[in-house]
């Protein structure tokens, strides 16, 4: 059955995949991750704050975006938020968002959900002893976490936190139904454009499976080296 | 220095951990507390620096009252050292960066001085070379001098000891009971949760005897282990000192 596939395709299309396609995966991937990291932490500490109010808000958020399916969160992200900006700013007709900085937004928004959890219960790891010492110290309450409780929560959820990761870089697939060119919709386009479509898919899952399966032996190692510090 | 008067404390209504307490503690005095598990000593010591908060009563330090909400309570916790049951060296720091850090934050002081102050205070607890290494790589008895050490890098007023050796092996009592004696001599004012009878007899002002949270005897040293007038205090150091 493999006789008349055209493998050939594959190396003819590779600049385009790599330089366009997984350039943008990876950019979308690497700047969603530290947003969603930023972000997350943020819901983390509110809804450990507390503060009742904060920490309702935080919950009602992480609940509402983890119920939600993340290409219908794509999906009305992309159409609302010129909606949205146009509302903010006042502005006469809706603000045009480039479709990467709306996509960049949503996986932001959506992976925060996830990423506060993971810290949540990487802060709650953290004996309570520790944050008594910094208190007794002198450390203010923002200086305890920033110093002592965070350092550590993050150190011991790094593996989970990169894990995490490896799925939202396979996620970052989605935003093909935006019609943007990353990795798979570069290759989808060339599969179309040749009408190649078994060749460029089955190389498409390779890369996906490639990349995730080393990125997965990463944290296996890390994991080993981190039980050892402790 | 500090001064406890009829402090109570409830965990729930129902459940009291500190009734009427009232002691002082004053400039250069080694006072010692003791007594049964669950007694509330090492309660009452996390209420000196608020570490504990408390129903009613007061706890003044230096003329600043701990429970006044009014009061800048990190600032006051500065100038109180505090040694903890399990060290709470902060794992992912170095030692000197383990002193250095409240130092540099809380204190303001530059980072060189910091660095000079914090090998002085290490080769004091007999640790220098540890320096660059982390707090997994030490004994316990050589965290807890560490911890001593972190400290007193803050030039304290006074320094609060909690069960310091009730987690160490048996044989690294002594060398965190030997820097704890020298402090006292040199006239550090502290204020000791603690079994180390031996440690009590050698520095000792005062030792204060708590039972089910009330402080039943607070006496000078030579009159407590003399003759303590409670029937609960001679029983309770019967037991300890029997063996």
């Amino acid at each position: 059955m493999f006789g008349n596939l055209d493998f050939d395709v594959i190396r003819r299309a590779l600049p385009y995949l790599f330089y366009e396609g997984m350039t943008f995966t990876l950019t979308l991937t690497g700047l969603a991750a530290l947003g969603g990291l930023v972000f997350g932490t943020a819901l983390a500490l509110m809804r450990l704050s507390g503060f009742k109010i904060l920490g309702r808000i935080a919950g009602v958020y992480v609940d509402f975006m983890r119920s939600l399916p993340l290409v219908l969160v794509i999906f009305w992200f992309y159409f609302l938020v010129p909606y949205i900006g146009q509302w903010l700013t006042g502005a006469s007709r809706p603000i045009s968002v480039g479709a990467f900085a709306s996509s960049l937004i949503t996986f932001i928004m959506f992976e925060a959900a996830y990423f506060s959890e993971i810290m949540r219960a990487g802060i709650q790891s953290i004996s309570r002893g520790q944050p008594a010492a910094a208190s007794a110290l002198g450390l203010t309450y923002a200086q305890t976490m920033r110093y002592v409780v965070l350092p550590q929560a993050f150190r011991n959820m790094l593996p989970v936190l990169i894990t995490q990761t490896i799925v939202l870089f396979q996620d970052t697939s989605l935003v093909y139904v935006l019609s943007i060119t990353d990795f798979l919709g570069a290759a989808s386009k060339v599969a179309q454009r040749d009408g190649r479509l078994v060749e460029m898919y089955l190389f498409a899952a390779v890369v996906y499976f490639t990349i995730s399966c080393i990125a997965s032996f990463g944290v296996r190692r890390l994991q080993a080296r981190i039980a050892i510090i402790r | 220095m500090i001064e406890i008067s009829h402090v109570n404390k409830w965990y729930t209504p129902s459940f009291q951990v500190l009734t009427d307490c009232t002691t002082s503690v004053t400039k250069g005095e080694v006072v010692v507390v003791c007594g049964p598990s669950g007694s509330g000593k090492s309660t009452l010591i996390k209420c000196v620096n608020a570490l504990e908060p408390f129903q009613s009563g007061d706890i003044l330090v230096d003329g600043t009252k701990v429970n006044d909400p009014k009061t800048n309570l990190p600032k006051l916790r500065s100038r109180v050292g505090m040694v903890f049951q399990h060290f709470e060296l902060f794992p992912h720091l170095k030692i000197i960066d383990n002193l250095c850090l409240a130092q540099e934050k809380v204190l303001g002081r530059p980072h060189d001085k910091s660095v000079t102050k914090g090998m002085q205070l290490l080769e004091r607890v007999g640790l220098k070379e540890q320096a660059q290494k982390f707090p997994a790589q030490l004994s316990g008895g050589q965290q807890q001098r560490v911890a001593i050490a972190r400290a007193l890098a803050m030039d304290p007023i006074v320094m609060l000891f909690d069960e310091p050796t009730s987690a160490l092996d048996p044989e690294m009592v002594s060398e965190v009971l030997d820097v704890m004696v020298d402090l006292a001599r040199e006239g550090m004012t502290m204020m000791v949760v603690t079994h180390e009878m031996g440690f009590a007899r050698k520095v000792a002002n005062r030792v204060i005897f708590m039972d089910r949270g009330e402080i039943v005897e607070d006496a000078p040293k030579d009159d407590f282990f003399g003759k303590p007038r409670s029937d609960r205090a001679q029983k309770f150091l019967s037991k300890i000192l029997s063996h």
